[in-house]
């Protein structure tokens, strides 16, 4: 066990910084950056050759990223353009963040492998088939337009709930949000577990569990579930990473200050510290989201030895 | 619907969820009157707040709030009227004598001096301090010394500034500028506090300024409240007790605040709404004239665009865009077609001279057909006009003026767009002269000068002269204009200069921009001003 994290670990390392490199090159591509900053206006050549110089960018691009990741390893992610640390707008951003993804995780977990151990185990059964076609609907709607529609029923029209989530984001304002966010992935869990379910329902394990005389509870929580829930906790896993990052559209429709926000506005901005940034502890949080996943394996199904 | 199917089920679900945690919504609280409140929605300024280092409206927002200069300018008119200056005196549009009035102090209890004055500008100049607006400082004497077109600075004050006394200073210019006093409103321009200079970190994260506000608190990129002074020296008092600025992350959501009664004001509202702005908002949305003017530049360093016949040419596409249309059917008449190369909030007496443009901007597209046929066709067969496609709707009107042109030239190919992925790259492509045919420019007054609508666009070399156009009569006319002293004559100067613009067509003029804004059934006398910033002093909470 020790010697696989321990692998696994020096795994990511090429990978980090691939994926660094990899984002610092693209944002690069687009072009002089601050150009953007004066409006319609040129900037003054003495002005923008000085802030050029500032942040780093007349020099070629492989000094610029070797001097960032040696500036990163010390803590410093440099400054955005609007004269803010990017460590500072990270720590604004992505207590927030998370939370809305708390809120999504727990809407997956809890709605999501509820509706698919009940539709399991019920194959065939109406219920089953109403929360197939909902999933399906679920899926084939765009987030932006589960979202602006709740936010105009709910917000709006009702006025059940404030529209917009205020700048602090506690947690009951970002129940709808989080709904939002997890729909698609919220679905895809309801269908996974379902399968799972109904496969391993006709196991051998189960029957000898059956056979046994436990009770129906304990077969169904200790044994098919446990075991079932491979493939679900596999996505959901990655899905971490991807609704922290991939949170774009629900933050800018709920006014979420949060990392998609930071990060279409780093691009808008054309700010390579900010984006390169945010987006190394993006992958740091995929990373550690997936050897998480692949530790649990061992936990739900005793088969699996890491060695 | 689909939709509606699935969103009754989610709401279900919502519902119950929110029941749980005894969450509910609600109206914005808050007292009324004198004290009441105003929540305004904002954007992340892009620059730190330093006055010299601001050159956009969310930005500006705060410093109009926060700062008061030598001079302002009218919300309603646009002339510049002293504010700090008792009075600025020149014999010879050169050398200027600047009086301050008595008793003004900074909300920190500092007076503001002439030195307040001085300091602020050599500050904002300075190329040391990277400032965004430092050029609004070229035409003070010593500016090359401080701010070099290469190297590091040779001083750190311009030597066309000197401290008098506590209440005096005064200025040389390095050209004859007769109306550059009226350039003083510019926030650029603003005094600082000692503060701003002692411990300036201190001073970004709580700025000190010497306006009708004070800033109560700051959350970078989230919110910044700002509070009644009550010892503001000023007649523009505030009649509210405070604004409290929200940034949003997107203008629809901001507007999806509004109408669900949770902000009080959007001065910003989004071109999809404008359909719905009637029904939702009634009166209470406002769509007045701004100090911004969209063009059609022309890269003049490509020889093709630089002959005689070339300037038929462009005459001639100018004749094949129908204006009118296009800016009721994009815009919803939040663009008013351009007959000249300023703009209406100068008034008639400040230099806008409503059809200078004449026939040139009529939309005609049989004599258009005919002019750029005569100009030899399209150079290079075909019109391709750039603009950055990640803000604003410039997508939509620029098909729409393409369409225009092809139907009057009954050639589908003769005009297509060219988006560019990012502002900041249409911006370095701009700069670095890579322009193959016409490119959007959208024009933001700095101050309402008819000489700040043709001086810096079309002056040879001139700052934002993108297109590199370059004419000796016009250069001679604008610098005549600049050395007359008498106000209305220089107007009719820069009037001839600008007629010049139109006989070359240097650029075509397309719309006047206007500001919108909407706001809530809590406040009222709300307006915009030129600049297309709402008056937040004037605002009135019930």
């Amino acid at each position: 066990m020790g010697r696989y994290v321990i692998r696994r670990l020096l795994q990511m390392i090429p990978v980090f910084f691939g994926a660094t490199l990899l984002i610092f090159l693209m944002v690069n591509v687009m072009g002089d950056p601050i150009a953007g900053l004066c409006g319609d206006k040129a900037c003054d050549p003495s002005t923008a050759a000085q802030l050029k110089k500032e942040f780093g960018l007349d020099k070629p691009v492989w000094q610029q990223y070797l001097t960032y990741m040696g500036n990163v390893f010390t803590g410093d992610f440099g400054t955005a353009f609007n004269g803010q640390k990017v460590t500072e707008l990270m720590s604004a951003a992505f207590p927030v963040t998370i939370r809305l993804t708390i809120v999504a995780i727990l809407f997956e977990i809890v709605i999501g492998i509820s509706l698919g151990v009940v539709t399991g185990l019920r194959r065939g059964r109406p219920v089953d088939t109403v929360v197939l076609m909902l999933t399906l609907v679920v899926i084939a709607i765009p987030v932006f337009v589960t979202g602006l529609l709740l936010q105009l029923l709910l917000g709006v029209e009702w006025g059940v709930v404030k529209p917009t989530v205020q700048p602090e984001a506690p947690f009951n304002e970002l129940l709808i949000p989080g709904l939002v966010l997890a729909s698609v992935s919220l679905a895809y869990v309801t269908r996974l577990t379902r399968t799972s379910i109904a496969e391993n329902a006709r196991a051998d394990y189960v029957r000898t569990a059956i056979a046994k005389g436990l009770p129906r509870r304990r077969v169904i929580t200790r044994h098919l579930l446990r075991n079932s829930l491979i493939p679900v906790v596999t996505f959901i896993g990655t899905d971490v990473g991807a609704l922290m990052g991939g949170a774009i559209v629900t933050e800018r429709i709920f006014n979420i200050h949060g990392v998609g926000y930071q990060l279409y506005q780093g691009i808008l901005r054309q700010s390579t510290q900010t984006v390169v940034g945010f987006v190394t502890v993006l992958v740091l949080v995929f990373l550690i989201a997936n050897l998480i996943v692949d530790l649990l394996y061992a936990v739900l199904d005793p088969r699996i030895r890491y060695a | 619907m689909r939709g509606a199917t699935h969103a009754k089920w989610a709401a279900g679900a919502v519902i119950v969820a929110l029941a749980a945690t005894a969450c509910g919504g609600g109206g914005s609280g808050g007292g009324g009157g004198a004290d009441g409140i105003v929540s305004s929605s904002w954007g992340d300024p892009q620059n730190p707040l330093e006055p010299a280092n601001t050159n956009e409206v969310q930005g500006g927002k705060v410093l109009d709030m926060l700062m008061r200069g030598l001079k302002r300018y009218d919300p309603k008119t646009g002339e510049a009227k002293n504010m700090l200056a008792a009075s600025i005196d020149t014999s010879d549009s050169e050398n200027f004598k600047v009086t301050l009035k008595d008793g003004w102090t900074f909300s920190n209890g500092e007076k503001v001096t002439a030195k307040s004055f001085v300091d602020a500008w050599n500050y904002g100049a300075n190329l040391k301090n990277n400032q965004k607006n430092a050029s609004m400082f070229a035409y003070i004497d010593g500016f090359d010394q401080i701010h070099p077109k290469s190297g590091s600075p040779a001083t750190d004050t311009m030597s066309g500034l000197k401290v008098v006394d506590d209440k005096t200073f005064t200025v040389k210019l390095n050209q004859k500028f007769s109306t550059w006093p009226d350039t003083l409103g510019y926030p650029a321009f603003a005094p600082l506090p000692r503060a701003f200079f002692d411990n300036h970190a201190a001073w970004l994260s709580k700025p000190v300024g010497n306006g009708p506000y004070t800033v109560d608190s700051y959350t970078k990129g989230s919110k910044l409240s700002m509070r009644k002074w009550a010892g503001y020296m000023g007649e523009d008092k505030a009649q509210n007790g405070g604004i409290d600025l929200k940034v949003y992350t997107d203008n629809n959501t901001a507007y999806t605040d509004l109408t669900a009664g949770n902000l009080d004001l959007v001065d910003d509202v989004p071109a999809s709404q404008l359909k719905n702005v009637k029904a939702d908002l009634g009166d209470r949305y406002i769509n007045t004239p701004a100090g911004i003017i969209q063009t059609l530049a022309f890269p003049y360093y490509d020889a093709a665009w630089n002959t005689p016949n070339a300037a038929k040419v462009r005459k001639g596409i100018s004749r094949a865009i129908n204006r009118k249309q296009i800016t009721e059917t994009i815009f919803q008449k939040t663009r008013t077609p351009a007959t000249d190369w300023t703009s209406p909030v100068l008034g008639e007496a400040g230099g806008y001279k409503a059809g200078l443009c004449g026939d040139g901007c009529d939309y005609n597209p049989t004599e258009a057909k005919k002019l750029i046929a005569d100009g030899g066709g399209i150079p290079g067969g075909q019109l391709k006009i750039s603009y950055n496609a990640d803000t604003g709707s410039h997508k939509e009107w620029v098909d729409a003026v393409c369409n225009s042109i092809n139907n009057a030239l009954g050639n589908d190919r003769a005009c297509v767009g060219g988006p560019v992925g990012t502002f900041a790259d249409f911006r370095s492509q701009i700069t670095q002269s890579k322009m193959s045919g016409p490119f959007r420019a959208g024009w933001q007054m700095d101050y309402p000068l008819i000489q700040n609508f043709l001086q810096p666009l079309y002056y040879t070399g001139a700052s934002s002269n993108d297109g590199k156009w370059t004419n000796a009569d016009f250069d001679k006319l604008v610098d005549q204009a600049n050395a007359e002293t008498d106000k209305a004559k220089a107007v009719s100067t820069f009037q001839q200069a600008e007629g010049v613009v139109r006989d070359q067509m240097a650029a075509i003029p397309l719309w006047y921009q206007n500001g919108s804004a909407g706001y809530s059934t809590r406040i009222s006398n709300v307006s915009l001003n030129p600049f297309s910033v709402p008056v937040y002093d004037q605002i009135k909470v019930s």
